[in-house]
């Protein structure tokens, strides 16, 4: 702060430098090549002779349908309990409602799997709820993926409401708004953004989720990242699952791109 | 602000403590009780024992607990390490781009891909790791690293670029520069990278179940040989281990976090 005073601030900034400075970055983008960017490489390579044979089997289509499915139903659920859930936060307070929001930013952190263990006593065949066949269904891949990924939703949605100017809402409530149209109009419009971005964000992971699938391991769930550990680690059959796992590549980096396009654009324009 | 009669709020907090409660909280509590509980056959657990966690802190489940603590040390530490580097060496170079893309990748392919890849580029000269545990580090640390780069490049762009170049002016060589201001203002964003990174390394499972030897098997591929031999019991015994040593770890690196802010 005493430097912005001293009026230097302003003058060189965020300009890439011309020094030789850069050779620095060489190491860890190596690194990542040589883990991560030939690894895939290979695996694209050694898919070649599998896709016939794979893109034709109705294991295949069945398990990328699956996935989508339980992606997308799963972001559906996670966005409308995620917003409930901020909104009584942000607007509704509660003595506590500080410490619940602190509990959702420790959840991120926590493995998914926990959920999928949970629901075994829950829903299991003796458990609490005794619900038979619901444990290997789809339904309940779904409802552990929006448990484990509701917080995701809520952190970005939690942080742009508390930057939304509460006399906002009690103009709108003082000219004759009810809570139902405070929030469609008012909340919502600004807090747009966030919803996008948390979605988008769960839209992938979901995609991607693996440990919720394998522990609930239901015979009539399998999603393409199941399917490419069956393929990979039960079966040894490593050109069968290098194709599923280029077809999910493609899946994941597609949408990724498309988000961070969207969400890139839209950051541009806010800025 | 948005509800403003007493009955209003009421029915409100009231559906959010049945959706908290059920949908969020209740799952963590279950794999805790269970963790106790001699059996569950009815609403509540019954015959409350110590026997599981005995269990899961005896003979193999010990040593993958020792696994998974040697691994998300190794894995994370040099995550961040790496993390750090990269972000601070792409920031404000035409590499930037490049840098985030490639660092991001390891997040946006799934988890399990990452450890298929490995094993296809690791089980054949001019690396052949497959069967030792370092695979499963480096599976660990190409994770990580992605996260700790995100978490550095966020800070580094909330910093103030006039400290370090102010210091320049004042003839601080390069190397002083980043030693004395710029890595410890960043200090309080690698330690809460750290913690991330030993958090998400202890609960991996994707990766880790791809590419894992018999001898390296960390604490989550414990836990599903447990379940998938039909002892949930112990298994979430074993997972309150876990919980219980990642929170453990996590309070300790925020404590270093929050010293390190204070500075």
């Amino acid at each position: 702060m005493a430097v912005e005073a001293l009026g230097v601030g302003a003058v060189v900034s965020n300009r890439p430098r011309p020094d030789g400075r850069w050779v620095w970055v060489l190491p860890p983008l190596l690194l990542i090549a040589v883990l991560v960017v030939y690894p895939l490489v290979l695996v694209a390579v050694e898919s070649a002779p599998a896709w016939g044979e794979v893109i034709a089997s109705t294991e295949f289509r069945s398990a990328l349908l699956r996935t989508v499915q339980i992606a997308v139903s799963s972001t559906a659920g996670c966005l409308v309990v995620g917003t409930f859930l901020a909104v009584v936060i942000s607007f509704v307070p509660f003595p506590g409602a500080r410490i619940v929001a602190g509990l959702v930013d420790t959840m991120l952190a926590l493995p998914s799997f926990l959920v999928a263990l949970s629901f075994t006593f829950i829903y299991g065949s003796t458990g609490i709820l005794r619900a038979g066949g619901f444990l290997t269904s789809p339904w309940a891949v779904v409802l552990a993926e929006v448990t484990f990924y509701t917080p995701f939703v809520m952190r970005p949605l939690l942080a742009a409401m508390s930057r939304l100017p509460r006399a906002q809402l009690d103009v709108a409530a003082s000219l004759g708004a009810g809570p139902w149209r405070v929030l469609r109009q008012v909340v919502l419009p600004e807090v747009r953004p966030a919803l996008l971005a948390g979605g988008s964000l769960t839209l992938l992971l979901t995609l991607n989720e693996f440990g919720i699938v394998l522990f609930l391991g239901a015979k009539g769930t399998t999603t393409l990242p199941m399917l490419v550990h069956t393929k990979g680690i039960v079966m040894f059959d490593y050109p069968g699952a290098c194709v599923i796992a280029v077809v999910q590549i493609a899946l994941s980096l597609g949408l990724y791109a498309v988000l961070r396009m969207a969400l890139g654009g839209r950051r541009a324009r806010l800025d | 602000m948005l509800v403003w009669t007493k009955p209003g709020k009421a029915i409100v907090w009231l559906a959010f403590a049945v959706v908290f409660g059920l949908l969020v909280v209740a799952p963590f509590v279950v794999v805790i009780a269970a963790a106790f509980a001699g059996s569950w056959n009815g609403v509540l657990p019954s015959d409350p024992t110590a026997d599981h966690l005995r269990q899961a802190l005896s003979g193999d489940e010990l040593a993958s607990l020792s696994v998974s603590l040697q691994t998300a040390f190794l894995g994370g530490l040099l995550a961040v390490v790496f993390g750090s580097w990269g972000a601070l060496s792409a920031a404000d170079t035409r590499f930037k781009r490049l840098a985030d893309a490639m660092h991001h990748l390891p997040i946006a392919v799934p988890s399990v891909v990452v450890g298929l890849g490995l094993l296809v580029a690791f089980s054949r000269q001019p690396l052949l790791l497959n069967g030792t545990k370092w695979i499963v580090v480096i599976a660990h640390l190409v994770l990580m690293v992605a996260f700790s780069y995100g978490t550095v490049s966020a800070a580094l762009e909330r910093i103030d670029p006039s400290y370090a170049e102010v210091a320049a002016s004042l003839g601080a060589s390069p190397a002083r520069v980043l030693w004395r201001v710029r890595l410890p203002m960043l200090l309080p964003a690698i330690a809460s990278a750290a913690g991330l990174s030993v958090a998400l390394s202890m609960g991996e499972v994707g990766a880790t179940i791809m590419v894992y030897p018999a001898s390296w098997r960390t604490l989550p591929v414990s836990i599903f040989a447990l379940t998938d031999r039909g002892q949930a019991f112990v298994a979430a015994a074993e997972a309150v281990v876990l919980l219980a040593t990642t929170v453990v770890l996590v309070l300790i690196l925020d404590r270093l976090r929050g010293r390190a802010a204070e500075r």
